[in-house]
């Protein structure tokens, strides 16, 4: 192949502006019921793959002649098909499947599926078994999260080639002048610089090869540049050992082992064969790694995040639906099998059209709440203006491009977001695009106005002397992300001590058994089960018939974010976010990244269910 | 020319001597047959080479091989990207997005052209013309084919590049496709697990930079160094398995007591890896330890042998009495599964051979 396959393809390229595409568009654009105002008469922008997330993304957008953004098209570009895979196994089984949704936020499908099968067989679990469950998932919270803000979106802020220029002294001074972090001499930067330099001059820049290095969308001096870059190192050590407590209690990670009815590992912390289980010395290691995250969320994270956000905090673009419509389902009960609000130290509720002071509730079982739709996405529906609640959905693949579409179908150079356009589907709550993830969890929390959510967001828009309006933009979902890091660090704390006092108090048990054989289970019933993922809210919907799984659904967090359009017009929360952003050079694509990472996408979890021809999968009867 | 850090450079900062590397330089010559001068040769490649590119693609996937493999402990893995290879395009971390991330792509097959490794994580599904992997506006199948052109050799991460994994599990409904499949004539290091281990990724990165040659590898094509023996083989719980103790069910007597999950439905004894030995984490645990049987994610098709709590469940308990590897070998009667003969083929054998048979 050639170079010109390259450039034809090529991501930010800019090419001449497209036919207009969206029904009714005129120079001044077309409004879209959910606030924004669409113009695709400009120059066409690609970004093509988006890198730095899980799975695979495209986003095309269109810049006026002052480069802001105008218009935005987020696309799903895989589809996996792992729920039709799941039907007609055995419900015990689908969590191993569902894990394997998503890598990164390993292990979140795995509780969402045991909860939906649980909540369909009747299973209560073991208050030992949820203690360990919560340690698992806020693990997995810290983890993801600083991950996530260190090595999938801090390049979009920290330009690495400028830490080469800085003074290891003045970076310890700025350094020791925000935390106690001992990571912090002058020599210590004084030798990562050596060898980031030799690394640079190497020629050889690995993963940091063709950044956008210089570009002026970077604002950080060359000092905390290498305080960053240090920390990106730092922490690429360190979230290694948070994973820890899914291998102690769940074997392995990515991917530890979980089970329905309770957690695989059972207690024993006195008698002969403790060895080989849950005993002093692996509670001792849990304790270890919580006091560990605990101190890199108050010394390193929280800390970055402020540094950071000082020199960025002009720059409040990307608020997209995070101040309109924002969606949380609740998470981390208190006490085992109760989830309703008032246990879930997460919040849940829904909040429209920017009105924080009335808060939904929240059912997933009911059919007029959560829908999904497909006008614009490579699915076909008998009627696609009408959504469908996920216990009775239906997916059957259409991949087609629209009519103003450039290219072939398997050589796309341009979108056309008219027409269907991505594998996501489309879910709206009561017929609404919402934003989910950290920052909608936060906003829920500050809207109920409940002091562990309200106080640390009040307290960093005051340190960072910016107004609460501000908490609506890209850099309010990066905030909200490291807030929510170091609560759930916290949380673990409290989990912990938890499940040490029930195990003193002699409660051993860790599995509920009594349902475990399928010829206990009714023969036909169906369940939910729910999480707050990194990402935000996460459900699976299960039905069983004759002891085998016969319909799965999963609606995601990047099915929320990324969605395309619906049929009332409505754009998604990753379009949302774009729109009014002004570039500095559509060539370099910093700012697209920016936001689009400030949602942590998972592609790989956005995936739908089909028949393997594309045959309507079957309904069934529900008891 | 700016200054390399060679592989050299890398190994006297970390604390090698002099002393040691001309050793290791004089071992390595004479376990390739180089003869007395080989030595030199190879001290000197190794003073003056440049890291070894490697471009890392995903196709069908979870991501959970490259979270797997950033949790390496030894080597960390910062050491291996900063220092050991040259890790230039990887969708994951990489810096660059869209045309500046595909750039990199095309210099790297003209610059390196029959010296970089190729790492595939995930794998092309084949239905819709490809297109349910899409990658900047194409199928992934092609991309896939095109930097296979000019790789030095293929790494298969993980069951999804090596088996087809949970995507092409029945009905596999986007024909999610083993990249064995689709490319023929590379030799195609398959290094399976969901995901593997993260110590066995970078044994087998740095094992391919440190010798300079791929490493042996089985029938299947798996190196032998960590696949050759099964989890029951060196399963610390195989001495309740021989003395007749299983757990009867979750949170039982016996499940406290640590004993064997056989008849919980562990696939232990059918599962080639590395997990009883190596363990999980910087050997913190592996599934069997925390009490869970292994679902065999390492094993081809592992998806469809059956649900994972009953498969093994109905066979007779075994007495003290009887003889271990008589149990091991009934046991893996069971499921029909064959000891895997291994090829006596060294991988350097392989690297220059320009058909290889992958198909077994």
């Amino acid at each position: 192949m050639t170079q010109q396959r390259i450039s034809r393809n090529g991501a930010a390229e800019v090419a001449p502006a497209a036919a207009p595409a969206v029904a009714a568009t005129g120079s001044a654009g077309v409004d879209t019921p959910n606030g924004f105002r669409l113009d695709n008469s400009g120059k066409r922008v690609v970004v093509d793959p988006v890198t730095r997330i899980e799975g695979h993304l495209r986003v095309e957008v269109n810049v006026d002649s002052d480069n802001v953004i105008r218009n935005a098209v987020s696309t799903g570009t895989m589809w996996r098909g792992i729920e039709v895979i799941l039907k007609n196994r055995d419900p015990r089984d689908a969590w191993a499947f569902t894990e394997r949704i998503c890598g990164v936020c390993t292990g979140t499908h795995a509780l969402t599926s045991v909860r939906a099968v649980e909540d369909a067989l009747g299973i209560a679990i073991p208050e030992n078994a949820n203690s360990i469950r919560n340690l698992m998932q806020l693990a997995l919270q810290v983890h993801d999260h600083i991950v996530h803000f260190y090595h999938l979106h801090a390049l979009d802020w920290v330009d690495v080639v400028s830490a080469l220029s800085a003074d290891p002294k003045a970076t310890s001074a700025l350094a020791q002048s925000i935390s106690s972090w001992p990571l912090s001499s002058p020599g210590y930067y004084k030798d990562l610089q050596t060898r980031l330099k030799k690394f640079v001059e190497s020629g050889q820049l690995g993963p940091f090869k063709n950044g956008y290095w210089g570009s002026k969308a970077y604002r950080l001096p060359p000092e905390a540049n290498l305080m960053a870059v240090a920390h990106y190192l730092e922490a690429l050590d360190f979230q290694k050992e948070i994973v820890k407590i899914h291998t102690i209690f769940g074997g392995k990670n990515p991917h530890p082992n979980w089970l329905v009815g309770g957690v695989p590992c059972a207690i024993n912390i006195d008698g002969t064969g403790a060895v080989g289980a849950i005993n002093m010395e692996r509670l001792n290691l849990v304790d270890s790694i919580i006091d560990q995250l605990i101190e890199f969320n108050d010394k390193v994270y929280i800390p970055d995040i402020m540094a950071i956000g000082s020199f960025y905090k002009d720059w409040l673009y990307g608020g997209g639906l995070s101040g309109k419509s924002v969606l949380a389902y609740g998470d981390v009960p208190e006490h085992a099998n109760d989830y309703t609000d008032k246990n879930l130290l997460l919040p849940r509720g829904a909040i429209i059209n920017g009105k924080l002071d009335e808060i939904h509730p929240v059912d997933h079982r009911d059919p007029e709440e959560i829908q999904e739709f497909v006008t614009h996405s490579w699915y076909k529906y008998g009627d696609e203006t009408k959504g469908l609640h996920p216990w009775d959905g239906v997916t059957e693949p259409h991949y087609e491009l629209g009519p103003n579409a450039k290219g072939t179908k398997t050589n796309i150079i341009e979108l056309d977001e008219g027409g269907k356009y991505s594998w996501i589907k489309a879910p709206r709550w009561r017929g609404h695009a919402m934003e989910v993830g950290p920052l909608a969890r936060w906003v829920v929390g500050y809207a109920q106005g409940k002091p562990q959510f309200k106080e640390p967001v009040e307290k960093v828009l005051h340190d960072l002397g910016l107004p609460t309006s501000a908490l609506f933009s890209t850099l309010g979902r990066t905030a909200a992300r490291a807030l929510e890091s170091q609560w759930a660090g916290y949380q673990m704390r409290h989990f912990f001590d938890k499940l040490i006092a029930n195990i003193k108090a002699g409660d051993l048990a860790t599995a509920n058994v009594e349902k475990w054989e399928p010829k206990s289970w009714p023969k036909e019933t169906k369940g939910v089960g729910f999480t707050e993922a990194p990402r935000g809210a996460l459900a699976h919907w299960i039905k069983i018939k004759d002891g085998k799984i016969d319909n799965y659904q999963c609606v995601v967090p990047t099915t929320w974010n990324g969605s395309p359009r619906d049929p009332a017009g409505n754009i998604g929360a990753f379009e949302a976010s774009l729109m009014n952003t002004p570039m500095v050079d559509p060539a370099q694509p910093l700012e697209i990244l920016r936001t689009i990472h400030s949602f942590d996408p998972c592609l790989a979890c956005s995936t739908h269910v089909m028949s393997e021809d594309g045959q309507e999968m079957a309904k069934v009867q529900v008891r | 020319m700016a200054a390399i850090e060679t592989f050299y450079d890398v190994i006297r900062r970390q604390g090698v001597t002099r002393r040691s590397f001309t050793k290791f330089c004089s071992l390595t010559a004479a376990s390739l047959g180089m003869g007395p001068i080989g030595a030199a040769k190879v001290a000197n490649a190794l003073e003056t080479k440049e890291r070894t590119p490697v471009i890392w693609m995903h196709g069908l996937e979870c991501t959970c091989c490259s979270e797997s493999f950033i949790r390496s402990a030894h080597p960390l893995v910062k050491d291996v990207v900063l220092s050991m290879i040259s890790l230039d395009y990887d969708d994951t971390i990489m810096a660059a997005a869209g045309h500046q991330a595909e750039a990199i792509l095309l210099e790297t097959k003209e610059k390196y052209k029959g010296k970089y490794i190729l790492a595939v994580e995930g794998n092309p599904p084949l239905n819709e013309g490809g297109m349910f992997c899409i990658d900047g506006g194409k199928p992934f199948v092609e991309k896939l084919k095109w930097m296979a052109e000019d790789a030095m050799a293929i790494i298969a991460w993980g069951a999804c590049a090596s088996w087809g994994c949970v995507q092409a599990a029945k009905p596999n409904p986007t024909q999610a496709t083993p990249i064995d499949k689709v490319i023929h004539d590379k030799p195609i290091i398959k290094v399976p697990g969901c995901p593997p281990i993260a110590e066995v990724m970078t044994g087998v990165v740095t094992y391919i930079t440190t010798f300079g040659r791929l490493p042996e590898l089985d029938r299947q094509g798996r190196p032998n160094m960590f696949y050759s023996q099964r989890i029951h083989d060196k399963c610390y719980r195989r001495p309740h398995f021989d003395a007749g103790q299983f757990v009867e069910q979750w949170d039982d007597e016996s499940a406290r007591k640590g004993h064997c999950l056989y008849k919980m439905g562990c696939k232990g004894p059918t599962t080639y890896n590395a997990c009883s030995t190596v363990r999980w984490n910087g050997g913190v645990s592996f599934p069997i330890q925390s009490g869970h049987g292994c679902i065999g994610c390492s094993e081809e098709g592992f998806w469809d042998k059956g649900p994972f709590y009953e498969r093994l469940t109905n066979i007779h308990q075994f007495g003290v009495e009887r003889n271990a590897d008589e149990i091991g070998l009934a046991a893996a009667g069971v499921v029909g599964v064959a000891v895997v003969a291994h090829a006596a083929a060294t991988a350097v054998k392989r690297i220059v051979s320009k058909n290889n048979d992958h198909s077994a």
